[in-house]
């Protein structure tokens, strides 16, 4: 069996699993935009705005994949981990690699599902605007920007418990999303502060998608991030992945 | 006959226990092999070797002529977990479909359903079925893939007469059509009902790899309880493979034959009292195989946490 095969395999039944607990899809679907209803819709300053509504929308559709991949894929996983069930679907014939890809596309899935009511309300509610294909383009830049978020997410699962895994997940998340400008705009920052955000993948996330989406200028330290990122946290993920051998206990 | 799978001067340790030591085995093809052993004897984990689930710490675990670690050599083996522990909200046909999609020949599922029982079930999720069914589903997914070698921990467990036989049953089949089987177990009557070829575990060694004749020689004991002033007189009667004492005036003496023993007994004119035979249970019979001090040293242990019940119920 190809490895592409099974990843859809293994996708498939991911997504069948958490389709059967619909509460979960909701959950994630609705937590998001009512980020934006609550926090960008009230603010007139930002909401009347074109550019700063759109960049607000922007910053809170890499919020929620940044939350849906990192909550997605290190909580999953690190339960997984600690039932028996895992430990036997890794006896089966499928190559590390397939079943890390089948939980990238199942929780990438959910994760953009999860963003449309973002892009719905800002259209509707604020002065946000873009042309269609340039959604477009901002989505695939968002796909592709966000697989650090997934591989890291990842990586978490396969290395604690979940009870760990739960404090680590929202540190790393609140820590991304503060750092990278997700919440508060970088040019608000310091300039310490810009500085070392440039080198988080949210705030490079932030930035890759705001370029498809509004064009200007692209700086390099953006794409050379995102592809260092991607790929220092695949080779971590698949490092922690073929050395797992479920939950350890002492 | 060929080798399908090899362990190799196998240690295994987590942390400061010695879960497998320096073990050598060889699965040759056409056989039922059953590994029997108590709790904590090692089973579990030469399976898991043999899976791919743990790497040895020393030693070399051999699967189909390379490492299990590596996808494509599991592509001919079978496994089934030791709990029950389907994912709860999928159907019955949805988990025989997903794990066969991981198989370039399968079994059709209709096929494998009537095999094991699972025929009305195929529409319910997992999460309802009962314990019995679940483990049913559970072997049969060992077989989906028509594996040449099948690894299965512990498949009845829990099951009452009835479904053990129906799965002993649809085991024997399987292996009639080709699949090697290796059967661990810590109940004698399954290893008997199934396995041509034994090996006894005991604190991480092979202690015994004999024909099932061979092992049932040395682990078919009798233990025989009584009173008498002179228990040390009937220590040394022919027959006598250990003694446990449990107070000045009774003893259990575990004999290989319990009526050839008794018989000497009347025989000699020892007075006794309160006399009682039932079968040992494995581990009071496996405590003759390991020997030594440290035999002694667990017996206190064995007997006084085992039910007084048969062998076959331990």
């Amino acid at each position: 069996m190809s490895t592409a095969r099974l990843t859809v395999v293994h996708a498939k039944y991911t997504l069948l699993e958490t389709a059967r607990v619909p509460i979960a899809i909701i959950g994630g679907l609705v937590f998001p935009a009512l980020s934006l209803l609550f926090f960008v819709v009230p603010q007139r300053a930002v909401a009347d705005d074109p550019v700063f509504a759109s960049q607000a929308v922007i910053s809170l559709v890499v919020f929620a994949l940044l939350a849906n991949s990192l909550f997605g894929f290190g909580l999953n996983i690190s339960e997984a981990r600690e039932k028996p069930w895992d430990p036997y679907l890794r006896t089966l014939p499928a190559p590390a690699l397939s079943r890390v890809l089948g939980q990238v596309f199942s929780t990438g899935l959910l994760g953009l599902a999860s963003i449309l009511p973002v892009i719905v309300i800002g259209a509707l509610l604020t002065e946000a605007t873009a042309d269609l294909w340039r959604i477009l383009v901002g989505l695939g830049a968002l796909a592709v920007a966000s697989l650090p978020f997934m591989f890291l997410g990842i990586s978490i699962g396969y290395s604690m418990p979940s009870k760990a895994a739960i404090a680590v997940v929202q540190v790393v998340m609140f820590g991304l999303a503060f750092g990278g400008g997700l919440f508060l705009p970088p040019f608000l920052f310091a300039d310490w502060l810009n500085a070392l955000s440039q080198f988080l993948p949210s705030r490079q996330a932030r930035e890759f998608v705001i370029w498809a989406v509004q064009g200007g200028e692209l700086e390099p330290w953006v794409w050379v991030g995102i592809l260092l990122w991607t790929a220092g946290s695949l080779a971590l993920a698949l490092v922690l992945f073929r050395r797992d051998e479920g939950r350890r206990y002492r | 006959m060929t080798t399908l799978a090899s362990l190799d001067n196998v240690t295994r340790t987590y942390g400061d226990v010695v879960a497998v030591d320096d073990v050598n085995l060889s699965i040759e093809s056409g056989t039922i092999l059953g590994l029997l052993g108590p709790n904590g004897a090692g089973k579990t984990t030469v399976i898991s070797l043999l899976q791919g689930l743990r790497k040895p710490s020393r030693g070399t675990v051999t699967l189909f002529g390379g490492s299990p670690a590596e996808a494509r050599n599991r592509v001919l083996l079978g496994s089934t977990p030791q709990e029950t522990a389907l994912p709860a909200t999928l159907r019955v046909g949805e988990v025989l479909d997903f794990v066969g999609s991981h198989f370039a020949s399968r079994a059709p599922t209709a096929e494998l359903a009537d095999e094991f029982g699972l025929d009305r079930l195929l529409r319910r999720q997992t999460g309802s079925l009962s314990g019995g069914q679940k483990r049913r589903l559970s072997v049969a997914l060992a077989f989906v893939g028509r594996p040449k070698l099948v690894l299965l921990d512990e498949p009845t467990t829990g099951l009452d007469v009835d479904a053990r036989r129906t799965l002993w049953d649809a085991l024997r089949s399987q292996h009639e059509r080709g699949a090697t089987i290796v059967v661990t177990s810590h109940y004698l009557e399954e290893i008997e009902a199934l396995a041509q070829r034994v090996v006894v575990m005991g604190e991480g060694r092979v202690l015994a790899d004999d024909s099932l004749v061979g092992v049932l020689d040395r682990v078919g004991l009798a233990r025989v309880r009584l009173e008498s002033g002179q228990l040390d007189r009937v220590a040394t009667l022919a027959g006598v493979d250990r003694v446990d004492e449990a107070s000045g005036t009774s003893a259990s003496f575990f004999v290989r034959d319990s009526d050839g023993f008794i018989v000497s007994l009347v025989r000699s004119g020892i007075e006794f009292r309160g006399l009682t035979v039932r079968g040992a249970t494995l581990e009071e019979a496996f405590l003759s195989l390991t020997g030594g001090a440290r035999a002694a040293a667990g017996a206190r242990t064995a007997v006084r946490t085992t039910p007084s019940s048969t062998v076959k119920e331990s």
